[in-house]
């Protein structure tokens, strides 16, 4: 049977296929749907772990005890997973163990873009590139297969385009692998440096023998065409070349670390011309160039941005007149300006209040990465830093470190519930032990919002939806040893103006909770708010809050009715009680 | 390649785009052929502009449309019509929903929301189609349907048979909402002439 799959899908059916036992992950677009589908499957356990790094740790645990662990997380996640993961390719795996990371090539929302390709290179570890959602399930399977065969942990690289394309996948049953035999091992599995050391002969070794298996694995393959034009590609770039350049040779790359020197060099001797067509960075390409052929591909290809297939195009076309690309259209310029329409906090969101507020009271403001980071556009403008996931409160103790106490009176750190989590909290502790006296705010909207409404520790729910034990932030940031932690609602504007003055004037760590569900979970759905026009006085105090329903109209505003979920924010902040609740919500 | 058919979806953020490309999957997929699937999820998610990308045909590669490349563009939004214009062939069809959403540049007074921007397709393009369809979802019984108003507007301009098209959306929709949901489709299905 075929089934229309998003690449993470079949990456989630694959493993269902391959007999895995645990999944797990961190929430992160584009590598999400991974999880939150292998949790449909009652054979595998799944978890929404705190962080990338205890995620593989708790996969490793499994592949070592004997079962089959797939573990999932977006390319900057990585950064979080490395140190087990270096580590992991000297140990090695028993049951087989497979680490998606999923690269967001045009940053589409990621901090950064980074070709995690090299990981797999720094890691010593093979990399295997899907180029649509069939192979995506096909290579999890073999990736399987190749993590127990040569006793190591595969990447399976994707991207955005691969994890979120849908495309028409062939289904199979699942295979049991049952658990294989443990056999303590400390020689393999303890890393002092006397069994590291013969370890790293191992691995090695080990990258000899698959660099051999590149050569003759059928994740690698030559379609012939003409031979004017050779084309060395992998990925969902190779669907592009596919369709721009119907007439070239292609090399496909299934597998892009180690790669098939002899086979490329082949290649490469029965083609005029020699062009690399990669996503982001020179990866084949430096290795290429390294053994002395001569190729086209960052020379004419950008190293930045999501490659698109009619710059493969218009590229080939500017450096080889005759590659006869299929034809492609010509380009409107649209002689007009559309405003751009950058994404915004949702209608009766939580956080907006406190950015409101943060803004009013110019203070300034190290954020972190979550829903509420959009705190740092106009009108709120309320954010100075975002870094990377949990390094607000580090970045604020910095700040004050470097400017002084002083400094601190109008600084505060904002960090979200989930990514308090997973790396906030070993900076608090950092406060404390480092007296520091930073006020930190934890935007507690009770959920993982950004990546789609994800469960977390604070929740009290696991990724396949079973009640657990919920974390009490109170609780924990006092064991910490702050002593001032208060709650707030974020709605209630001046409360929490007064109680953010007081925590910034206190020289002491502080916590501030604000508390308050996401507005896309909040099941209390209140009438819309609507402006009586007689009351409005057009002093657009309300605009500042950056509720997309509200717009001006003429010289006064008109809320959008279809839209507004009745927080009554906008009526707090009105001065002329403008702003009146409808008296049902369809009139 | 001749032989595939792109389609874009564009819109607003929470407008229910994704629903309507993955019925329109579905219908293509009972078809027979071959299809792929784009769209970017995450930040875009939060009310910013939101684009999928249907292809389909007998085999189909590369799953995203080159510019200048879509046969149709159906627009939830007025201005996101506007922005993905230069994605339609020269003798495309471009459907809207005549509904205006103000971007936050323009909330905040640092854009302009272009006041002609159907006149401006109009010139560019001459296989224009406005509907109001917020005011024929009400019709059906709620405004959330919209999306399934504008899919049963697209299903006309499409070579598949309408059975299809319902059998789909049956199998998409929960039980609760379907009767307004074939409704809908019935609106934007009816609402086609020219
Ligand atoms: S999803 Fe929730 S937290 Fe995120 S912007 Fe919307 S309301 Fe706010
Ligand atoms: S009540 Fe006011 S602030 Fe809240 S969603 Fe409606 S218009 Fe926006």
């Amino acid at each position: 049977m075929k089934k229309l799959l998003t690449g993470n899908e079949a990456i989630a059916r694959g493993a269902w296929e391959a007999g895995v036992v645990v999944c797990t992950a961190y929430p992160g677009t584009p590598s999400t749907e991974i999880t939150e589908n292998a949790a449909k499957y009652d054979e595998m356990y799944a978890e929404w772990s705190p962080n990338e790094k205890v995620a593989l740790e708790v996969g490793l645990g499994a592949a070592i005890a004997g079962g089959r662990a797939l573990v999932s997380m977006k390319h900057v996640g990585v950064n979080v997973a490395a140190d087990p993961l270096f580590t992991l390719s000297y140990t090695g795996v028993n049951g087989g163990l497979v680490l998606v990371s999923a690269d967001d090539p045009g940053m589409h929302s990621s901090q950064n873009e980074q070709d995690n390709r090299h990981f797999g290179r720094a890691a010593k570890i093979p990399v295997l590139e899907p180029a649509n959602s069939q192979e995506a399930k096909d290579f999890t399977k073999l990736a399987f297969d190749i993590s127990e065969m040569f006793d190591t942990p595969v990447m399976l690289r994707t991207t955005t385009r691969v994890a979120h394309s849908q495309s028409l996948v062939e289904l199979a049953d699942r295979e049991e692998k049952g658990i294989k035999e443990y056999q303590k091992n400390p020689s393999k599995y303890v890393m002092i440096p006397a069994n590291a050391r013969h370890r790293h002969v191992v691995v090695e070794d080990r990258l000899i023998k698959l660099k051999n298996y590149a050569e003759s694995t059928d994740l690698n393959r030559v379609e012939w065409n003409d031979t004017k034009i050779g084309v060395i590609t992998s990925g969902v770039t190779y669907q592009y070349v596919k369709e721009i350049l119907p007439e070239v040779s292609i090399l496909k790359l299934g597998m892009t670390f180690p790669l098939p020197q002899k086979m490329i060099m082949d290649f490469a001797d029965k083609v005029d011309q020699l062009y690399i067509v990669e996503e982001l960075e020179p990866f084949i390409e430096e290795y290429v160039r390294s053994w002395g052929l001569d190729v086209h591909g960052k020379d004419t290809f950008p190293l930045i941005g999501e490659l698109l297939p009619e710059t493969i195009a218009a590229k080939m076309v500017q450096t080889l007149g005759d590659c006869s690309p299929r034809e492609t259209a010509e380009p409107d310029q649209l002689q007009y300006e559309v405003p751009p329409r950058p994404p915004v906090l949702c209608p009766g969101c939580p956080h907006r209040g406190l950015f409101y507020v943060l803004n009013k009271l110019k203070v300034t403001v190290a954020g972190d990465i979550g829903c509420y980071t959009l705190g740092c556009l106009a009108p709120l403008k309320a954010i100075d830093t975002t870094i990377c996931m949990g390094a607000s409160i580090g970045t604020a103790i910095g700040m004050e470190k470097a400017r002084g106490k002083d400094f601190a009176r109008s600084l505060v750190a904002v960090i979200g519930d989930s990514t308090f989590i997973h790396s906030g909290i070993t900076a608090l502790v950092d406060v404390v032990y480092n007296k520091a006296t930073t006020t930190t705010i934890i935007l507690d909207n009770r959920i993982t919002a950004m990546t789609g409404h994800q469960h977390n520790p604070t929740t009290g729910f696991t990724v396949k939806g079973e009640p657990t034990k919920e974390i009490d932030l109170v609780l924990l940031a006092k064991a910490v040893g702050v002593e001032r932690v208060r709650v707030v609602d974020p709605f209630e504007l001046e409360g929490l103006e007064k109680i953010v003055g007081e925590e910034l004037a206190a020289e002491e760590p502080s916590v501030i909770i604000t508390q308050r569900n996401c507005a896309l979970i909040d099941k209390s759905r209140n009438n819309p708010y609507s402006v009586s026009p007689g009351a409005c006085t057009g002093c657009l105090r309300c605009l500042k809050l950056g509720c997309p329903c509200i717009a001006k109209e003429g010289k006064k505003v008109r809320i959008n009715l279809a839209q507004c979920v009745g927080c009554g924010l906008c009526a707090t902040v009105c001065p002329s009680e403008a702003m009146r609740k409808e008296g049902s919500a369809n009139d | 390649m001749t032989d595939i058919t792109n389609i874009l979806i564009v819109g607003v953020g929470g407008q229910g785009t994704i629903l309507a490309s993955r019925v329109l999957a579905g219908a293509v997929q009972m078809t027979g052929q071959d299809v792929k699937v784009s769209e970017i999820h995450g930040m875009a998610q939060r009310g910013g502009s939101v684009v999928t990308q249907v292809r389909y045909g007998k085999e189909v590669a590369s799953p995203i449309i080159p510019e200048g490349e879509a046969d149709i563009i159906l627009a939830f939004e007025k201005l996101e019509a506007l922005r993905w214009l230069p994605y339609l062939k020269k003798d495309g069809s471009i459907l809207i929903n005549d509904q205006r959403i103000d971007p936050m540049p323009v909330v905040v007074g640092a854009a302009q929301y272009p006041s002609d921007v159907l006149d401006i397709i109009k010139k560019e393009r001459k296989e224009v189609f406005i509907i109001n369809g917020l005011e024929k979802a009400v019709e059906a019984g709620n405004a959330k349907a919209v999306n399934v108003v504008l899919l049963g507007l697209l299903a006309r301009c499409l070579k598949i048979d309408k059975q299809t098209w319902l059998d789909v959306i049956r199998e998409t929709v929960p039980s609760k909402l379907l009767e307004v949901n074939l409704k809908a489709f019935e609106e934007g299905w009816n609402s086609f002439d020219r």
